[in-house]
This record gives C-alpha cells, sequence and structure tokens, in this order.
C-alpha cells in the first residue's frame, strides 16, 4: 500500500540542454513538491494584504504551521538573551543592568571563544567545553551513563546533522540502492534529505488507533516490501514525535532496538522534542539511555545516532541553528571521516553553539536569574499543557474531526473526515483533499496550517497539522477560528 | 589533484589509538557486523580533506594541550596562522554592528539610553522583520525578504545602477553554505557524462572538499605564478579541453580576489572568463567573499556581475552565473555569525524552483547571520551618530591589512629560497619555498609531501601554525604555504622572522 505523496517520479531523461541549464542533480527533480509551496506564498501575500489594510474575516493571520514557538507569540527565556547580548557586545559585561550570574556566564563563554569574541570560528565539532557541557547533559539526563564528548558533533541545525550522517550512510554507487525505513507520518524535511542524496524511503505506519503506536510487525512488513526494491540500511524513528504526537514508551524503544539488532539497521533518532511531554503516565526516555541498559549483545553494537537541538523545548531558538548529534558504537575509522566532513562545513555559528551551552547548563537554584528563569520555563509548560489539552477538547467536539490525546511533542495531527463532496472538489481544483481543506482554512479563517499530505499518511486519510506553542489567547482564538470554518466547511460540503 | 599527503606514521598511530581507546571505553569491545563500515560507507565522503583545519592543525592543537599542561618548548604560544580568522587573531568587531545585534539579541535594551539612536532604530527594524518580533524564530529558507531587498541594492549601488533582483538573492549560512548549494544542484551524470567543474590551482580546498563529497569531476586550471598568479584563458582553454575527454565540463569557479593567492583580476581578464564561460557554455562560480579587501596600488575589485552587464545583452542575457559574499572577511571578520548570500543570474527559472526545494531543507540560515548582513550591506550613513566611528574603525582595519600585506611580501622577498608574490589583496600570502633535495628526500622517507614536513617542522621549533601548499594545489615539484596575514602588525613582524630564521636552518641542515 503506497503511501500519499511519496510515490517517488523517477525523472528519469535529462532535460535537453538548451539555451539554459536544465541538466541538474536528478534526485532534485525526485525530492517532493511541496505542494504547500503554494499556501506558504499565499499566507505570506495576505500577511502583506493586511498590513497594507486590506479588509479580512481577520485581523491577522495565526501561522502555526512550524514549529516555531517565537514566531507564534511566545517569549524567549530571559537568561539566553541576557547572556548572548553580552557576549555579542562585550562592553554589556560592565553594565549593573544585568545581573551577576548572566553578567559572569558571558563572560566564560567570550573565554571559550578564540580571540574571545563570538565573531571567530570554532573547531568544527563545536567548543570544546560547549561539547562537554552537553556530553554532561546527555550523562545527567540519563542517569549516569556516561557521554563521550569526542562522539558529539554541533551543526547548524538538527536538519544539518541528520543529512551528514545521511551522506556518511548513503553509497549512491550501491546495486541495489541504499533504503531508510521512515515513519508515516515524518517530518518532511529529513525525507527531502533522504531522497535529495539519492536513497530510498521505506514507510512504516504509525497506528493511528493506537495513538501513533509504533509496531515491530509494522517494522518488519516494511523491511519485507524493501526486498528487492532497495537495501535498507537504516531506521529513522522520531520520539517524541512529529507530527504525531505520541512518547514511545521504554518497551517500544527496546522493541526498536531489538528489531534493529536483528536486522542490521544504523538508528536514526530525532529526539527534538525531549522537552514536550504532557501525557500522564508518558516519560521521555532517550534511546542511548535505553540502549546502554539493554546491556550486550545490544550495548555494545548497535549503531546509533540521536539528534537534539535549541529550536524546540523551552527555548525555541529555532533562527539561532543550533543542534547536536551523539554517535554511539560507530565505527572509529568511520568516525575519522565523519570529522573530517564536518571539518569542511567551518562551524555552527556562535551564538547558537551558546545556546546551547545555556539549555545543557541551565541557571540553578541560588543563581540570581533561577527564580525568573524558573518563572518562565514553567510558564511555558503550562500553556503548553493547557494548549494540549484545549486542542484536544476542541478538535474531539467537532463532527468529522478527531484526535488522539497529545502525549508530547510540539504538533497537533488531528484526523479530518472529509466527505466526498469535498474530496471531489479538491480533485477539481487540482488539490489534495487537506491541502483544500488548509487553503479554505487559510483565505476564510486567517489560520496557516500543514496538510498531512505533506507528511505522509495512510492511503484515504486525511489530516492537518499545527503547532500547538502558542499563548494561551492566540491558541484560543484559533480554536474559535477553526472551530467556526470546520462547521461551515461541513455544512458546505455535506 | 595531488591532495594526498600521508601523515607521519607516529601521528597517525596516536590519533588512531586515542580515538580506538575512547570509542572502546563507549563500544564495549564487540566490532562486529557494523552497518556502517569503510565498505559500507559513501565512497566520496573518504575523499573528503580540508586541509585549513587539517593534520598540522590537529598537531597545533595537541601541543598547545601540551603548554597548557607545562610541557617545555621553544615557544610559550602556537601562532595559529593557518585559518582566515580575523577575530582569532585579535581583530577588534566593527563597534556598530555588535551593538544593533546585541539589541537584537535582548530588545529591553531599547531602553537602554547608552545606545545610540540610528543602533536602536536598525535593531527595531530588524526585529520587526522577524516572525515575533524575534530572531529566534525561523525566516523564510531564502532568507528574510526585507534583508534581501536590501542586499540587492547594496548590490546595485556597488555596480554602478546595474538592477539587482531581490528573489536572485539567496541568503546562506556563511557563503560556504551557498557553494555547495549550487554545485549541489548542478553536480549530475554518470561515468563521461559526469559533471566537471573547473577550479584554479591553486585553490580554497573548500572546492576540492565538496567536488569529492558530491563525486563531481575536478577540472584543475593553473594560476601563473610567474605573473602575479594572473588567470590565462589559454590556460582555461587547455584544462577544458583535456577534460571533455573524461567528463561533461559544465561549471567554471574562480575565486577573486584568490585564495590562497591573493590576486586581484584586472577587469579585462575578468571579460574574458565571462566570454570564455559564453563560448563554451559554462556555469559561472563567481566566489567574491574578499571585495572589499583590496591592498595593491592599481587594483580595484570588479565585480563579475557588473562586468558580465557591462559587456551587453549578448551576454547578461544569457551566461549563468552565481555571485558568493559573506560576512566573515572583508573589514567585518565576523566568522562566527555564518553570514553570507548568493546572487543568481540567468538561472532557469524550474531550476530555481528546484533550488528553493534545496535550501529548505535545512530550513533558514542562522537569523543573527542575516542581521548582521543586513548591517554590512546597509552600513551607517554619513548624517548617522555611529557613522564616524564606524568608518574609522572600517579603514583601521583595512589599512592595517593593507600594511601587513606589504610588510609581509617585503620581508619575505628577503628571504633567500622564498618568493612572495605581492599580496594584492584577500587574507593570505602564499610564497614559494626552495627546498633543498636532501629535505625533500627526507620527507619521502617519512611518508610526508615536502611541503608538509617544511610545515611540521616549523610548528614544532617555533610554534607556529601554516598550511602546507599540497593543501591547496601547486604545480609538480613546486613548494608553498599559506599565511594568513591577520596577526596583529607587531605580533606579525615577529612571526616573519621566525619564519625566515627557520627557512635558512632548515636550508642549512639539509643543505
Amino acid at each position: 500500500m503506497a503511501a500519499r505523496g511519496l510515490d517517488l517520479i523517477l525523472h528519469g531523461a535529462q532535460v535537453k540542454l538548451c539555451d539554459k541549464l536544465k541538466d541538474i542533480n536528478s534526485n532534485m527533480w525526485n525530492m517532493k513538491q511541496l505542494e504547500y509551496g503554494a499556501l506558504a506564498r499565499r499566507a505570506n501575500r495576505i500577511k502583506d494584504e493586511l498590513r497594507q489594510g486590506v479588509r479580512k474575516p481577520y485581523k491577522e493571520v495565526i501561522d502555526v504551521f512550524q514549529g516555531d514557538l517565537h514566531g507564534a507569540g511566545m517569549k524567549p527565556l530571559t537568561f539566553v538573551r541576557q547572556v548572548l547580548a553580552a557576549c555579542v557586545y562585550p562592553p554589556l559585561i560592565n553594565s549593573n543592568n544585568l545581573p551577576l550570574d548572566v553578567r559572569q556566564r558571558a563572560q566564560e563563554e567570550l573565554g571559550r571563544c578564540v580571540g574571545g569574541s563570538v565573531g571567530s570560528y570554532s573547531a568544527a565539532a563545536g567548543i570544546p567545553e560547549i561539547v562537554h557541557s552537553i556530553s554532561e547533559f546527555i550523562k545527567r539526563r540519563d542517569g549516569g551513563i556516561p557521554s563521550h564528548p569526542e562522539n558529539i558533533y554541533i551543526s547548524p541545525g538538527s536538519q544539518w546533522s541528520i543529512s551528514n550522517i545521511l551522506n556518511v550512510l548513503v553509497n549512491r554507487e550501491a546495486s541495489p540502492r541504499t533504503g531508510v525505513l521512515i515513519p508515516v507520518p515524518f517530518y518532511n524535511k529529513t525525507v527531502l534529505s533522504i531522497t535529495q542524496l539519492g536513497a530510498v524511503t521505506v514507510p512504516y505506519y504509525l497506528s493511528e488507533e493506537q495513538g501513533w503506536a509504533l509496531q515491530v510487525d509494522e517494522l518488519q512488513r516494511a523491511l519485507e516490501s524493501a526486498k528487492g526494491v532497495c537495501n535498507p540500511v537504516a531506521l529513522y524513528v522520531i520520539n517524541p514525535g512529529n507530527p504525531a504526537g505520541y512518547v514511545q514508551s521504554q518497551k517500544s524503544v527496546q522493541e526498536v532496538i531489538r528489531f534493529a539488532w536483528e536486522k542490521r539497521l544504523f538508528l536514526l533518532v530525532d529526539e527534538l522534542y525531549q522537552d514536550c511531554v504532557y501525557g500522564e503516565n508518558c516519560e521521555f526516555v532517550s534511546y542511548k539511555r535505553t540502549l546502554s541498559e539493554m546491556g550486550p549483545p545490544f550495548s555494545g553494537t548497535v549503531e546509533l545516532a540521536s539528534f537534539h537541538s535549541v529550536s524546540k523545548g523551552f527555548l525555541g531558538e529555532c533562527g539561532l541553528r543550533a543542534g547536536y548529534v551523539e554517535l554511539v558504537n560507530l565505527d572509529p575509522a568511520v568516525m575519522k571521516h565523519i570529522h573530517t566532513l564536518s571539518s569542511k562545513d567551518s562551524c555552527t555559528p556562535i551564538l547558537g553553539q551558546i545556546a546551547l551551552d545555556l539549555m545543557t547548563d541551565p541557571p540553578k537554584p541560588g543563581d540570581p536569574s533561577y527564580p525568573l528563569y524558573k518563572q518562565e520555563i514553567e510558564h511555558i509548560r503550562a500553556v503548553l499543557v493547557h494548549n494540549v489539552k484545549r486542542v484536544h477538547e476542541v478538535i474531539n467536539s467537532l463532527p468529522g474531526f478527531s484526535c488522539p490525546p497529545l502525549e508530547g511533542g510540539l504538533f497537533a495531527f488531528p484526523r479530518l473526515n472529509l466527505t466526498p463532496k469535498a474530496i471531489q472538489k479538491a480533485k477539481e481544483l487540482g488539490l489534495q483533499p487537506d491541502t483544500f481543506y488548509c487553503t479554505r482554512l487559510l483565505e476564510e479563517g486567517g489560520v496557516f496550517t500543514g496538510p498531512g499530505w505533506e507528511y505522509g499518511q495512510k492511503e484515504g486519510t486525511y489530516h492537518i497539522r499545527f503547532c500547538i506553542a502558542a499563548p494561551q489567547d492566540v491558541m484560543e482564538e484559533l480554536l474559535r477560528r477553526l472551530s467556526s470554518f470546520h462547521m461551515t466547511f461541513m455544512k458546505d460540503f455535506s | 589533484m595531488k591532495s594526498m599527503y600521508k601523515i607521519t606514521l607516529q601521528l597517525q598511530r596516536c590519533a588512531r589509538d586515542i580515538t580506538n581507546m575512547s570509542q572502546q571505553a563507549v563500544n564495549g569491545i564487540s566490532h562486529r557486523g557494523r552497518v556502517l563500515t569503510l565498505d559500507s560507507m559513501n565512497p566520496n565522503v573518504k575523499r573528503v580533506e580540508y586541509a585549513v583545519r587539517g593534520p598540522i592543525v590537529q598537531r597545533a592543537v595537541q601541543i598547545e594541550k601540551e603548554l597548557k599542561e607545562g610541557v617545555k618548548k621553544p615557544f610559550t604560544e602556537v601562532i595559529k596562522a593557518n585559518i582566515g580568522d580575523a577575530h582569532a587573531m585579535g581583530q577588534k568587531p566593527i563597534t556598530f554592528f555588535r551593538q544593533v545585534l546585541a539589541l537584537c539579541s535582548y530588545p529591553a535594551l531599547l531602553e537602554d539610553s547608552k545606545f545610540p539612536e540610528d543602533v536602536k532604530k536598525r535593531a527595531q527594524r530588524i526585529l520587526e522583520a522577524c516572525g515575533g518580533h524575534s530572531i529566534g524564530a525561523y525566516s523564510t529558507s531564502q532568507g528574510i525578504e526585507c534583508i534581501r531587498q536590501d542586499v540587492a541594492r547594496y548590490i546595485e549601488k556597488r555596480d554602478g545602477g546595474i538592477p539587482s533582483n531581490p528573489d536572485n538573492i539567496y541568503l546562506s549560512t556563511g557563503a560556504s553554505d551557498a557553494i555547495v548549494t549550487i554545485l549541489k544542484l548542478l553536480v549530475c551524470g554518470e561515468g563521461r557524462d559526469r559533471t566537471g567543474v573547473m577550479i584554479s590551482i591553486p585553490q580554497y580546498p573548500l572546492y576540492s572538499a565538496a567536488l569529492a563529497d558530491l563525486g563531481a569531476v575536478q577540472i584543475n586550471y593553473y594560476l601563473d605564478e610567474d605573473n602575479c598568479w594572473s588567470l590565462n584563458i589559454a590556460e582555461l582553454r587547455r584544462a577544458l579541453n583535456a577534460a571533455r575527454e573524461h567528463c561533461n565540463p559544465r561549471v567554471l569557479c574562480i575565486i577573486n580576489p584568490g585564495n590562497p593567492t591573493g590576486q586581484v583580476q584586472s577587469r579585462q581578464c575578468i571579460e574574458d572568463v565571462i566570454r570564455f564561460a559564453k563560448e563554451e557554455h559554462l556555469f559561472l562560480m563567481a566566489d567574491e567573499v574578499y571585495q572589499d579587501n583590496v591592498y595593491a596600488e592599481g587594483c580595484q575589485f570588479h565585480s563579475f556581475k557588473k562586468v558580465l552587464f557591462e559587456m551587453g545583452p549578448e551576454y547578461s542575457n544569457t551566461v549563468e552565473m552565481a555571485s558568493f559574499h559573506s560576512t566573515s572577511k572583508c573589514y567585518m571578520g565576523e566568522c562566527g555569525f555564518r553570514g553570507g548570500y548568493m546572487e543568481v543570474i540567468n538561472l532557469d527559472p524550474e531550476v530555481k524552483a528546484q533550488l528553493i526545494k534545496l535550501v529548505s531543507v535545512r530550513l533558514c540560515p542562522p537569523v543573527p547571520g542575516q542581521a548582521l548582513l543586513d548591517l554590512v550591506v546597509n552600513p551607517p550613513q554619513p548624517d548617522e551618530p555611529s557613522y564616524a566611528t564606524f568608518m574609522t574603525e572600517r579603514t583601521a582595519v583595512l589599512s592595517t591589512l593593507a600594511e601587513k600585506a606589504r610588510l609581509t611580501e617585503q620581508i619575505f622577498n628577503t628571504v633567500p629560497g622564498i618568493t612572495c608574490n605581492p599580496v594584492q589583496g584577500a587574507m593570505y600570502t602564499f610564497p614559494c619555498i626552495t627546498l633543498p633535495q636532501k629535505a625533500i628526500d627526507k620527507a619521502k622517507e617519512l611518508g610526508l609531501v615536502p611541503d608538509m614536513f617544511y610545515c611540521m617542522r616549523l610548528l614544532e621549533e617555533d610554534g607556529i601554525c601554516l598550511v602546507p601548499g599540497s593543501g591547496f594545489g601547486q604545480r609538480e615539484g613546486t613548494y608553498h604555504f599559506r599565511m594568513t596575514i591577520l596577526p596583529p602588525t607587531d605580533k606579525l613582524k615577529v612571526v616573519l622572522q621566525k619564519i625566515r630564521e627557520f627557512h635558512l636552518r632548515f636550508t642549512q641542515e639539509f643543505s
């Protein structure tokens, strides 16, 4: 059963060389067409029109299309921004307007920068003290299991890291082609990377009926489907999920690790949302920790790459572009090449690296900035927990709309039960049915969401994705507009 | 390209032992059945080298550690003249830029009376263009629109009014990111049809690394060392014709002002290159990150875009090109911000659509870098409060660099066995060193390329870290090193003196 939107359109023949260069990397054509590109352009145009005073049924567009906390109105952490400002403009270190620990911290960070400036390059893998900080953070998080700095690489965002590791994994000269198992629904950027590198995606479906649970039988089926098509070498997992809001139980993580071990698959684990866990009885347990606790033969052999970043969680610093990968059980000879590969990329933006340090080594009780820091963190958490509840309530109260409880992550991925009439209309317009819904929602309701088709879903099902990290009043307004639009839409196409 | 140089056995073993030990500590003892091995991994990645941060730098870092631990050496610090990092060598950032960026980072500072009005205005303008008024929000993949507009205006002003379309501007994570993106797009075909990319020898090794990584064919064209590293069309033609035997040459890369050579191409030369590109249907990649770093009398930076358009519609409507710039060099030296852009000219609209797909994979370029770029292309104007300080600082940086360029050429040319072309621009010197045959033999014995042997010795004896010419490419039988001219003038004088003494010693030892 082919997933929607995952059919690879193999652009076999090169376009004839005419006046302009049309011959490009054929993988480009294979990368899924960004249908939402039209949606994004429309959203920007509407924003412009509103700025120019054009009258619409709403005063502003609620943009919850991406997992962009600040973009949706959430505030950055004061401590983080104060330290960054002082690092950027060191005379502020002598300013009494900034708390003492901020100034000391900025001084410390600058001391680690070559020439005492955030304008210098750092070592390719990252500022060594910050890499060390990250390893300590991982160790603390994982109950004392050691994490080695030489296995950690900082990069300009997690996608950069993921594509670097994929680049090492995907052997373009191999026949059959390299395959990567991906969850459906998936995070579309990673899948674009996989396709761009010339690898084949092998979808495994998360079970919507079971709250998007990952089932080993389904992994097995997916692996079997790859026979004769490609050579699967890696298994890509997102935990907590994106766009589906699940948090894997420890048992589930163990099952996946066991499967990877049995079938000789490299584990690529996106753990960006590890700080976003809401469900009762839900707990984030890292793959690294679980792997280690499973002991031999797993702990010493399963190759694992775990990814994290400053973009999500409480920091929400998407624009700073900083993340890291921790590599476990990799061949030392391969590690050397990974090191060289990362060196040609120069280094991660220094401000982003400092933000990573502040994320992994935040203010502690007793520090002057701690009370405010704690208050801001708790506020963000409270907003997310509240939003998650409200979204679940409101969506499930609407006919033709349903979603399981959001256990974690930053998105809602509710299911739309579209009527045949609506589906027909979409077809007439040459749009995927959920894109059609999202387009109408944008135009009429001023809410910018993503169509499920972008993220993959079972054939014949439709979803939308939207970020739930927005201030409470914005979320309430979103839900009000969404409800009103949805009722009208369902009525129009009944 | 003869880019393979071997590391001494000792170093290699040392490095491997360290890696193995730590890996084993994490991995346990079993290495059986790995998915990712040297055999299974992408073979292209194995071919990637990047000399600027390569083995000699790794040794330099090791030595620094040893110094810190109190190990006695003939020097007290390692001078890292290997990388074009101005701030690392003590160059001060431009006050105006840092003030605006501080306010962007922590907008509460907008209330602070210590910041000039123009700084506040700029910060506000940038923040207004950011999602949620925060530099922490994603921007569009192509980069914040008003910043791209400012970049377009800057290009127009620089190029005497020739229009620049913001839609053709793509902000990036440093120029390197944009360069690699275009190469990713253009490299295609199999076997004899595989894309060939022309690059100068010597070159900045990002190009060779990227080409190796992408499995593209590198086509070397030699710059003329006897004529101040000038570019010769006949040589381009020779290289191209030879390459046509085994690949499909489609791209011509040129770095102007040059790295590592520092040459500033004449306008005539640029015209000739453009004409050549049109005749041979080549995509031009113009790396212009050192465009403000021009020192020599009679030299001037001419942008490829400007020259292209001044050559008339026959060229400006047809030649496909991408020009690159960044915030890392010139007078800003803000490498750590990773700001940059490319301007694409005459790109097929369908190909542009694919380009957008490609840049969207990494979401967006760092927003602080975008903000910094905005300030660089839109600096303080004469009627603004920050103008005087800005101009003083900018002039100081550029004039100091010019002075150091002169000093370097002068001193190196007094050393028998070192010949140094004028440093016309950029930030480096790439002198030719004459090595005694005995030294070359000794290097071979140790499994090292001769200039690596030379540079390693210099590092061990004087604590000066340079990059051997073999890392950049050079004519067979010639040897060079690349040194930055970035250390503060006093320190630079000492460095030049020490290299002089080392060279004489070395020559003497192997005579």
